[in-house]
């Protein structure tokens, strides 16, 4: 199902419809984390991807694409790109295959006595603490980056800034 | 709890066909907004991957390392969207092939 979704992504015309496959596959990977006995991050995923990013995407969707159908039309190109996509792909299935991949056995099954929540807090703020800092810094960059890049564009851009608002 | 462990293989695979619509989608198609989609459809499968082996042996770092990932790509996605808005700005179309300022 993630990968039908995904495929939808890549394959409709309309961006909004590519949102609402990916949003699919995201929703579809936070249930494959509930069945790896990750709660945490499922409910992570759910959270910041299928809440916060694809509010994201569907603003800017509809900021920018309003009138641009943008049509998937094949060029020369186009086809050598998907073919080195598809060939890539290939290889990986083939050394998956001589790999032995599905041969490895499920691991035993966790300690159920301390919850998930629990266990991933604790190492979160114990092991990775300093790693934990840096990504909030690393969030904080990234929101001023954005707020400068989407507003501070020169004349013309302010002016058009300001007709949306 | 789930009834029957999920083997790990079965969840690689499924990661690596997850990866390989990403590369698909980043190369063939032209809107930049896609081309995010698909980097964040790569970036869920190097996830899932990282969970999976979380699990396969039993050490809570890959989860830790998934929220990381999840915040970094959080980020990623927020500048990138920015990006896109400038160039929307600027050149009035977001096809990545219209933005060529740095060959001509």
């Amino acid at each position: 199902m993630a990968v039908l979704a995904g495929l939808q992504v890549i394959v409709s015309r309309s961006p909004i419809h590519s949102a609402i496959g990916l949003v699919t596959s995201f929703l579809a990977i936070a249930g494959l984390y509930v069945l790896l006995h990750a709660e945490f991050v499922a409910a992570v995923q759910v959270l910041v991807y299928a809440g916060g990013i694809m509010v994201l995407f569907l603003f800017v969707i509809l900021l920018v694409n309003l009138r641009e159908r943008s049509v998937w039309r094949p060029r020369p190109r186009t086809i050598l790109q998907a073919g080195t996509g598809l060939l890539a792909i290939g290889a990986m299935l083939v050394l998956a295959r001589r790999g032995h991949w599905m041969d490895v056995q499920p691991g035993a099954a966790t300690d159920a006595s301390v919850g998930n929540l629990e266990a991933v807090g604790a190492a979160l703020f114990t092991d990775a603490l300093l790693p934990f800092e840096i990504a909030s810094l690393l969030l904080l960059v990234a929101m001023v980056a954005a707020i400068v890049l989407a507003r501070d564009l020169g004349r013309e851009g302010r002016d058009v800034g300001r007709e949306e608002r | 709890m789930s009834p029957m462990p999920v083997p790990p293989g079965h969840v690689l695979v499924l990661s690596l066909l997850l990866f390989g619509i990403g590369i698909l989608g980043v190369l063939t198609r032209r809107n930049a907004i896609i081309i995010l989609m698909s980097i964040e459809l790569m970036m869920n499968a190097a996830n899932l991957n990282l969970i999976a082996f979380s699990r396969q042996h039993q050490h809570l770092t890959g989860q830790v390392f998934g929220v990381f990932t999840i915040a970094v790509a959080a980020g990623e996605v927020a500048v990138g969207l920015a990006i896109v808005l400038a160039l929307y700005r600027h050149f009035d179309s977001i096809k990545v092939d219209d933005v060529r300022l740095m060959k001509e």
